[in-house]
């Protein structure tokens, strides 16, 4: 195994060169944190983003910041925390799901495509993401984007690379929109509802003029015994009151929900976030996308094929997270047959290797779909050294 | 003007007219295919009026599947196609070429379903923007994204082009607010991207969709998110001294964690040609105003306001006025929304669409003026001051060829200068051919490469708006 360690863009396009020429695919590595998301590849060195590290710009007033690639998020996190600000879109941490230990890197979260609760009301990581710098196939360092909000100048391969896994090439500096820190935040729980009355509820707190940052709906069982509905304000003080206020009234009819704050506030959602609920057991875990409506007819369905299925939603019902029993396919079929007719997207999150070699980690993709999605690969690494089979066999 | 150059047609395709022309007519309905001279003229600009090419033909489909069987004709055959939404590109983005084919999605214009409890609304290409949102404002909803041209401007071209609007300051642009599109690709084969959930799985193909200007295919159907609107929208007008202060305050109303839903910047000329036009009440003894729009209900909107006007009057704010009953609110906005027609009825102008980093604001409203006045010329300027995204309308004659290339010189040296700041040549009304030839400015080489690689494979043999975008010399295919 080589451990390939660059600490300036030019070494990795030097070290990436080298490479095309031996033919050695490279395995795309930062904090270690994320290794286990994707289909296992069978590469023998790994290109760290390690030694690129450090804030580059950090301008408060114009919300942007940009870091090199293997940045400690915990830094980025800290740094705009002194100036009142943070990444607008709450990434997931998968150290608990996934069991690893490390420090998750901002290259990372661009490249996955992190987001967490807060994607239904402020936009996903790739929504934020402004700008790379990546080292392609070819050994070339690109740029796209830049640190501007506002940029259409030619075409946004910001957006591929994000959630692309290393596939398109290594990412050695990103650049994020961020936005301020809420003056309070504010949970609006409720007990005892089922699916369907849940999603309804957080349906109609999303459809309503008061603007949910998050909703999420934890069945029986999901880290308490009873039911609980989450519907989470962030705002100014005083609009949190009035905001709350209007929401319990013109939801009266799901009953009188309790208000938590600060720590029990913060903790509820990083649980949800971080889908710890289903940390440390031995069930294969999927992440469902949906529209929120079909997540408790999805979660029926999947729960009539699969025994011993658990679920929660995330963004008002539109996110399933589903822990089934690993067996020998992730009950991958099953799950897939249930939400074909419902046209979201499975992603097979923790599973052991052996199923995450044998059943598709992503949805499997149309044909025309796979056709782009093939070319795009060549057309950043030609000679497929990155990160070759993580998404999609062949790929 | 004729700065700007177009590849040549292609003679082949020329004498081949006839036959082109025929086998489209086998396609499509009679009444969607456009051959005549005088009702292809319509087609062959738009908003970028000072560029005319007359297409080979115009095809007006109803369906995807009529999209499908004349791109596949087209591309069978290697004819050039343009696609064209409502023809309002700023950026020359759906001017035809002699040997093109222009598809327009003009008559794929119902709105198909729409879902509140989801909060999406799928339309067909051609719905225009202010359509989809007037379809569901009665039930409170509306469509974020609103570009100045929303009252014709189509789904479909603002995909194409990534649109922006003066609210994205909190609600994204186009590609933030689009879940899914039916997407029609040159080999006619129809493929689906994403759908009505969030962030679908595999590489972002939607993403890449958004913005590409007609270069990857041709987008007939999209869902969208509808958001619910706030309980009430009040916009208020600051006058400031200067346009340092105007800046300033704008720095400082973010930096109190305050994200208004619209900050929009106009200087001194802007306002008077705004003010003429729409009597919205602007002051005219300023040199910079503000239009700072809040939202939410009353008393949020009256604490929110509180805070702003402090943070204002800090800057050495001196007039601040409230819109006090929605008329007054909606003609704050037509002043502000009709500053490029405005403009146009006093002089002819070009509208640039730059972005800087809104800290280098004071530095390049002092270059610009420097810049147009090295020309001869005035220069009026409206912009989108939370984003830094700059709209400065240099004013010239058209009938004047001279004071014309003046005009698009001054206007290229101005985006060369965000460039330099740190900043970009488009920020919402795309490359289009006016801004082609600048993509060296802000890419290197290889950076152009990896994007016509990606191009290159939806269209190996640039068929697709190929004069736009990408400059002429040093394409890749491959």
């Amino acid at each position: 195994m080589t451990l390939h360690i660059p600490t300036t863009e030019a070494q990795a396009c030097a070290i990436v060169k080298s490479v095309i020429d031996s033919g050695v695919p490279l395995s795309i590595g930062g904090g270690g944190t994320r290794a286990g998301l994707g289909r296992p590849t069978q590469t023998q060195s790994t290109l760290s983003s390690a030694g690129l590290t450090g804030i580059t710009l950090y301008e408060p007033a114009e919300m942007v910041i940009a870091a090199r690639a293997g940045t400690p998020l915990a830094e980025v996190e800290r740094t705009l925390a002194e100036r009142g600000q943070m990444l607008p879109f709450e990434p997931m941490d998968h150290r608990p799901l996934l069991g690893t230990e490390g420090q998750p890197t901002i290259g990372a979260i661009a490249a996955g495509n992190i987001s967490g609760p807060r994607r239904i009301n402020a936009g996903a990581a790739r929504d934020s993401l402004i700008g790379i710098r990546l080292v392609n196939g070819r050994g070339e360092a690109i740029k796209s984007g830049g640190r501007v909000m506002k940029n259409v100048t030619g075409l946004d391969l910001v957006k591929l690379v994000a959630g692309s896994y290393g596939t398109l090439g290594f990412l050695t500096e990103v650049t994020f929109r961020v936005l301020p820190k809420p003056e309070r935040i504010v949970t609006l729980a409720w007990r005892g509802l089922s699916d369907e009355a849940a999603i309804a509820l957080l349906c109609t707190a999303l459809g309503s003029p008061y603007e949910p940052f998050a909703a999420a709906h934890l069945p029986a069982g999901i880290g308490a015994e009873q039911p609980r509905t989450l519907l989470r304000l962030e705002n100014f003080s005083d609009s949190i009151d009035y905001r709350s206020g209007e929401l319990i009234a013109r939801l009266a009819a799901h009953g009188a929900p309790e208000m938590v704050e600060g720590q029990d506030s913060v903790e509820l959602w990083r649980d949800v976030r971080d889908a710890r609920v289903f940390a440390g057991t031995d069930e294969a875990v999927w992440r469902l996308s949906l529209a929120p409506t079909d997540g408790p007819k999805a979660t029926a369905s999947i729960a009539a094929r699969v025994p011993g299925a658990r679920w929660f939603y995330d963004w008002g019902g539109g996110l399933v997270w589903l822990a089934v029993p690993a067996g020998t396919d992730a009950a991958a079929d099953a799950i897939r047959t249930a939400i074909r007719p419902l046209g979201g997207h499975a992603t097979l999150v923790r599973a052991p290797a052996a199923i995450r070699a044998s059943v598709p980690v992503f949805e499997p993709l149309s044909e025309p779909l796979m056709r782009l999605t093939a070319g795009i690969k060549t057309s950043f690494d030609p000679a497929g050294i990155f990160e070759p089979g993580r998404m999609y066999a062949g790929v | 003007m004729s700065a700007i150059a177009f590849p040549l047609p292609d003679p082949g395709i020329l004498a081949r007219r006839e036959e082109i022309v025929a086998g489209l007519a086998r396609l499509v309905a009679p009444e969607a295919l456009i051959t005549a001279e005088d009702e292809r003229r319509p087609y062959e600009t738009d908003a970028l009026t000072a560029y005319r090419r007359l297409p080979l033909a115009v095809v007006l489909p109803s369906t995807t599947q009529e999209v499908a069987a004349v791109l596949k004709f087209c591309g069978e055959q290697g004819v050039p196609v343009v696609p064209r939404g409502a023809g309002t590109s700023l950026a020359g983005g759906a001017i035809p070429q002699e040997d093109a084919v222009v598809i327009g999605v003009s008559k794929m214009n119902r709105i198909l379903t729409i879902d509140y409890a989801n909060r999406t609304a799928k339309v067909q290409a051609g719905v225009t923007n202010l359509a989809v949102t007037g379809e569901v404002s009665a039930e409170g909803f509306f469509y974020a994204p609103d570009p100045s041209s929303q009252l014709a401007c189509s789904i479909g071209g603002n995909i194409g082009m990534n649109s922006g609007g003066a609210h994205c300051l909190k609600y994204g642009v186009t590609t933030n607010n689009v879940l899914g599109v039916t997407m029609v690709l040159l080999d006619g084969s129809i493929v689906e991207v994403g759908g009505a959930h969030l962030d679908s799985a595999g590489y972002d193909i939607l993403g890449l969709i958004n913005g590409s200007e007609g270069q990857l295919g041709i987008i007939t159907e999209a869902t969208v998110r509808i958001l619910r609107a706030a309980e009430g929208a009040r916009p208020v007008l600051f006058g400031f001294p200067t346009s340092e202060q105007a800046g300033a305050a704008v720095a400082a109303i973010i930096g109190a964690g305050i994200i208004p839903v619209a900050m929009e910047f106009m200087d001194k000329p802007a306002i008077e040609i705004c003010e003429a036009f729409a009597h919205a009440g602007y002051p005219m003894d300023v040199e910079a105003l503000l239009i700072i729009e809040v939202e939410g209900s009353d008393t949020e909107m009256d604490a929110q306001l509180a805070r702003i006007v402090a943070i204002a009057r800090e800057h050495g704010v001196k007039t601040v006025k409230e819109s006090r009953s929605a008329m007054e609110a909606a003609a704050i906005w037509k002043g502000r929304k009709s500053a490029f027609g405005a403009t146009g009825r006093i002089a002819d102008y070009i509208c640039m669409d730059g972005t800087i980093p809104t800290g280098q604001l004071p530095y390049v409203l002092r270059r610009m003026d420097e810049i147009v006045k090295g020309y001869g010329l005035r220069v009026a300027n409206v912009f989108h001051a939370g984003d830094g995204n700059l709209h400065p309308l240099i004013l010239y004659n058209c009938n004047d060829p001279i004071e014309a290339q003046k005009a698009e010189d001054a206007g290229m040296d101005i985006l060369k200068l965000c460039v330099e700041v740190g900043g970009c040549l488009t920020g919402e009304h795309g490359v289009g051919i006016e801004k082609r030839d600048l993509m060296t400015f802000q890419f290197n080489p290889e950076d152009l490469n990896q994007q016509m690689r990606v191009r290159a494979v939806f269209d190996q043999r640039w068929l697709l708006n190929p004069a736009k975008v990408f400059p002429l010399e040093g394409r890749v295919a491959a």
